[in-house]
């Protein structure tokens, strides 16, 4: 029968059970390419709806060139501590041996962390540092040492510190299977041929481990850069990262007057965004070309 | 095989009394090995039996529970593996994957702080060896399974090791690459001519490459013989089963000699006393004869397998045996004809019937 | 390997930091909000017991769950028998569908809220003006984490040959889906399931720009007045998407040794 399951090549071409995806298609259409469409051609569009390039030129304001450079700040340096202790850690437990339980239950643990961020996440890093958190009075009735001072835990430094809690479960979950990926041969055999540790670390597992380690670090940026809840949450007022000036074009119609300017900023989102996957998936086949 | 240059490059290698516990379990129980200058030995057993854990000791990969490591005369039980001056050709996937060729086989001469100049210049003289210079730039992933072996082996050969290891280089490769290979193994160990200790479960491996082969079982050395005496006079019944294939036939003991199939032949040291017996008869040692002048047996199948055929027969009132016969023979036999099955004059073992 | 003395204890030490540096902000979390009023010792679970007696946060907290489990019906009914039907018929459009599932995880959800609020007005219109009108958004948000759970499942069991004799027998397609594939994926569907409740009740960004209560919404708005229920309200949300992410782990690995044995 023509409507057969498909095998091989050959049949003529059927229409039939190409509608049955049309559900599918059409609901990802209207929820997910006409949003994204929208923020593209909403770039270009001055309040009255004709073609405009003002958006995209007050990008180039100081309020918005500093969010966004505030934005790249936050997430190389949440990448880069990130990856190091994620990589440290992973290294850590995959020591502990392929049977152990504490392995297992660190990888599970991660994988829930990882996921952790928006609203919990704040209140946790709240609970803990803000001016009657629990470290806080403890540390102060302690030894006398005031760590919440004015307030830093709401601003550039306080996202730092409270977005690296995700970042190195992220970074262990990511990066585990490139060092899980370290074959035992090669280190038996460089050290059969006269390597010490530290050669075998220098001229073996470094260079095979860079390509991977660089294409986590990026995924941590992209995560971090994207990521809305637990800045909005942490940070009430003023926009020093560029989805809090989002935040503050949608919510507030008095921005330099432009109405649309939140579709050029989310415009600019997507652009860092697809450039740091693009050079994730250039990184992905530079390993492949060894690995295979 | 071809005779060894007179200069050997090697050293003598010491395995003494070693034993290695892990747990409850023992992986080798008093080993003691010795193997000549320049000499090829293979280390022969089914998997479990410890050859692996033994040539991973002299290695230095793994420690010993009791016992003592020799090279050259020195004492190496205590010498960390990347001290031990040897090269190790793995089963498989032992290459770095990020470096080429020519930079693998150059890598143990890197860490010894050789020039550039001077260690591109050995790494090609040992591709050169194991014929592959042409693939000098080319990376582990790009070669055949085949290719990355010899690979392995001159990078191995590019530190000149007092001794080369091989931990059953060809097991992960194809039937036809694996008889080429062997061959081109032993042809270079000869040529560089390195004390060589050489790991393999296959029997036929061990008998074509080696000087002296080992037979392990359990942990223990069974038998220590050069291939031509190890497959005629095995030392026992493991060694005798393990190593190539026997008919077992019913046999009478009386002063050193045993009635098989109306022939008295000479029994090998180890052999049960007088009296009932089984006895171990290579297929090639059986005589078949069409017809003949008692036919005691017929012919139930003739399998063609190129050169020599095996040939089941049927003994009256007995068990069925095997022939291997050679096929222009063999072709002229077919099932249900009467034939006589005889033994050569080869000395056979003899061991004690299942029950008795 | 094994590892000298030295690099254990140093092993040790580290692992314990690490840990100390994850468990702390959730401890703390437990305190601050079981903390005592000034003068008093002992525990109070004052804030807890708003969770459920303030009538705007229970109505926040009905609102998510429902919208969790409202996402999750969306999900399987619209992408489970997309995934098998692709699989079946039109296996030429797999990496398409591949593609576009696991588009969100590069538009970040940011981007997609603020293009998206002329098609909700659009959805409230026709649905009224209920946080369950997420459903949508939501469904779209699970769509990577809830296509890799279905399709390592399907991956795993051979889909054409199963329905291939499925037809031969004279089964509809319709019967093929539902009691011939189906049950054999129910592990790859019950993982997204998981991951999809999960991320549904952690979800801030588009209920916040939406306007839409719900309990992250709600717990961030009483941050301001009531700090001790709204870090309660956080810390039962870390718990219940913990036990639920555990959970799945574990299922995965049960589900498995038993394909293996059956």
């Amino acid at each position: 029968m023509a409507d057969d399951v498909v095998r091989g090549t050959g049949r003529r071409f059927a229409v039939g059970p190409y509608l049955a995806l049309l559900p599918f298609l059409g609901f990802l259409l209207i929820f997910l390419v006409v949003p994204t469409v929208t923020v593209v051609v909403g770039a270009f569009q001055s309040g009255d709806g004709g073609f405009t390039l003002g958006n995209v030129r007050a990008l180039g304001s100081d309020a918005a060139v500093q969010a966004l450079w505030k934005s790249v700040l936050l997430s190389l340096s949440t990448a880069v501590i990130g990856a190091f202790l994620g990589a440290l850690l992973s290294y850590l437990i995959l020591t502990l041996g392929p049977r152990s339980i504490l392995r297992r239950a660190t990888l599970s643990v991660c994988g829930v962390l990882a996921q952790f961020g928006g609203v919990t996440l704040a209140f946790a890093f709240i609970s803990l540092l803000a001016v009657n958190g629990v470290l806080t009075l403890a540390l102060d009735s302690w030894i006398g040492l005031d760590i919440y001072g004015s307030g830093w835990l709401f601003g550039l430094n306080g996202l730092i510190v409270v977005y690296v809690y995700f970042q190195i479960p992220l970074m262990v979950i990511v990066f585990t299977p490139a060092l899980e990926g370290l074959r035992p041969q090669w280190r038996e055999a460089a050290v059969n041929l006269g390597a010490t540790t530290a050669q075998y670390w220098r001229q073996v597992a470094f260079p095979l481990l860079t390509p991977a380690f660089l294409g986590s670090l990026l995924l941590l940026f992209a995560n971090a850069f994207a990521a809305y809840a637990t800045a909005a949450v942490l940070v009430s007022q003023g926009n020093p990262i560029t989805p809090l000036f989002i935040r503050s074009a949608l919510t507030s119609e008095i921005l330099l007057g432009q109405a649309n300017l939140g579709f050029a900023l989310a415009l600019e989102m997507i652009v860092v965004v697809a450039v740091v996957m693009a050079l994730y998936a250039l990184l992905l086949r530079r390993t492949a070309r060894w690995m295979r | 095989m071809t005779t060894r240059p007179d200069q050997s490059a090697g050293l003598a290698v010491e395995l003494t009394d070693l034993t290695r516990v892990y747990g409850s379990m023992r992986a080798l129980d008093g080993l003691t090995l010795h193997l000549e200058p320049g000499e090829l030995v293979a280390l022969l057993g089914p998997s479990g039996c410890g050859k692996t854990t033994a040539l991973r000791i002299l290695a230095g990969l793994d420690h010993p529970t009791s016992g003592t490591v020799t090279v050259g005369g020195t004492d190496l039980t205590r010498v960390p593996a990347n001290k031990r001056d040897m090269g190790m050709v793995f089963q498989a996937y032992s290459l770095f994957p990020h470096l080429t060729v020519i930079d693998n086989v150059a890598f143990g001469l890197k860490l010894r702080g050789e020039d550039r100049s001077t260690r591109t210049r050995k790494a090609a003289e040992k591709l050169e060896l194991v014929g592959l210079s042409e693939h000098s730039t080319k990376y582990a992933a790009q070669l055949s399974g085949g290719q990355q072996q010899r690979v392995a082996l001159a990078r191995a050969l590019a530190i000149e090791p007092s001794v080369l290891l091989l931990d059953e280089p060809l097991s992960a490769l194809d039937a036809k690459v694996r008889t080429q290979l062997r061959d081109e193994i032993r042809r270079v160990q000869l040529e560089v001519g390195t004390t060589t200790l050489f790991v393999t479960h296959d029997q036929e491996e061990a008998l074509a490459v080696a000087d002296q082969v080992g037979v392990m079982n359990k942990g223990r050395l069974e038998q220590l013989a050069p291939p031509a005496e190890l497959y005629a006079t095995p030392a026992s019944t493991f060694v005798a089963e393990f190593v190539g294939l026997n008919n077992k036939v019913a046999a009478t003991v009386s002063g050193r000699r045993a009635e098989v199939f109306g022939s008295r032949v000479p029994v090998i040291e180890g052999s049960v006393d007088d009296g009932p017996g089984m006895a171990l008869v290579r297929p090639e040692s059986l005589l078949l004869e069409a017809g003949g002048t008692g036919p005691n047996a017929t012919v139930t199948s003739v399998n063609f397998l190129g050169p020599i055929s095996r040939v089941y027969v049927d003994v009256d009132g007995a068990e069925s045996v095997m022939a291997a016969v050679p096929s222009p023979i063999a072709v002229r036999l077919s099932p249900g004809e009467r034939v006589t099955v005889g033994v050569e004059q080869t000395p056979l073992l003899v061991i004690a019937s299942p029950g008795a | 390997m094994n590892p000298s003395r030295g690099f254990r204890v140093l092993r040790g030490v580290l692992l314990t930091l690490f840990a100390v540096y994850f468990v702390l902000p959730l401890l703390s979390m437990l305190d601050f909000s079981t903390r005592g009023r000034r003068g008093e010792t002992g525990r109070n679970w004052d804030a807890w017991r708003a969770l459920v007696e303030n009538e705007d946060l229970r109505q926040a907290i009905i609102s998510s769950l429902l919208l969790a489990l409202f996402t999750v019906v969306l999900m399987v009914v619209l992408l489970v028998p997309t995934m098998i039907w692709v699989r079946l018929r039109v296996p030429r459009m797999s990496r398409v569908i591949e593609f576009l599932c696991l588009l969100p995880l590069t538009i970040p959800a940011l981007v997609i809220v603020v293009g998206i609020a002329g098609v909700y007005a659009w959805v409230t219109y026709f649905f009224g003006s209920s946080p369950l009108t997420l459903t949508f958004a939501y469904t779209v948000l699970v769509l990577p984490y809830s296509y890799r759970a279905v399709d390592s499942a399907l991956a795993a069991i051979d889909v054409t040959t199963l329905a291939e004799a499925a037809r031969s027998l004279g089964a509809g397609w319709l019967i093929v889906i539902t009691r011939i594939v189906f049950p054999n994926i129910v592990t790859g569907v019950l993982s997204a399931a998981f991951i999809s409740v999960a991320l549904v009740l952690g979800e801030f960004t588009f209920a916040s720009l939406l306007h839409f209560d719900t309990m992250p919404v709600a717990l961030t708005a009483i941050s301001k007045s009531d700090a001790a229920t709204a870090i309660a309200g956080a810390l039962a949300s870390i718990i219940v998407i913990s036990a639920l992410l555990l959970g799945l782990s574990f299922f995965g690995g049960n589900t498995r040794t038993r394909n293996e044995n059956g």
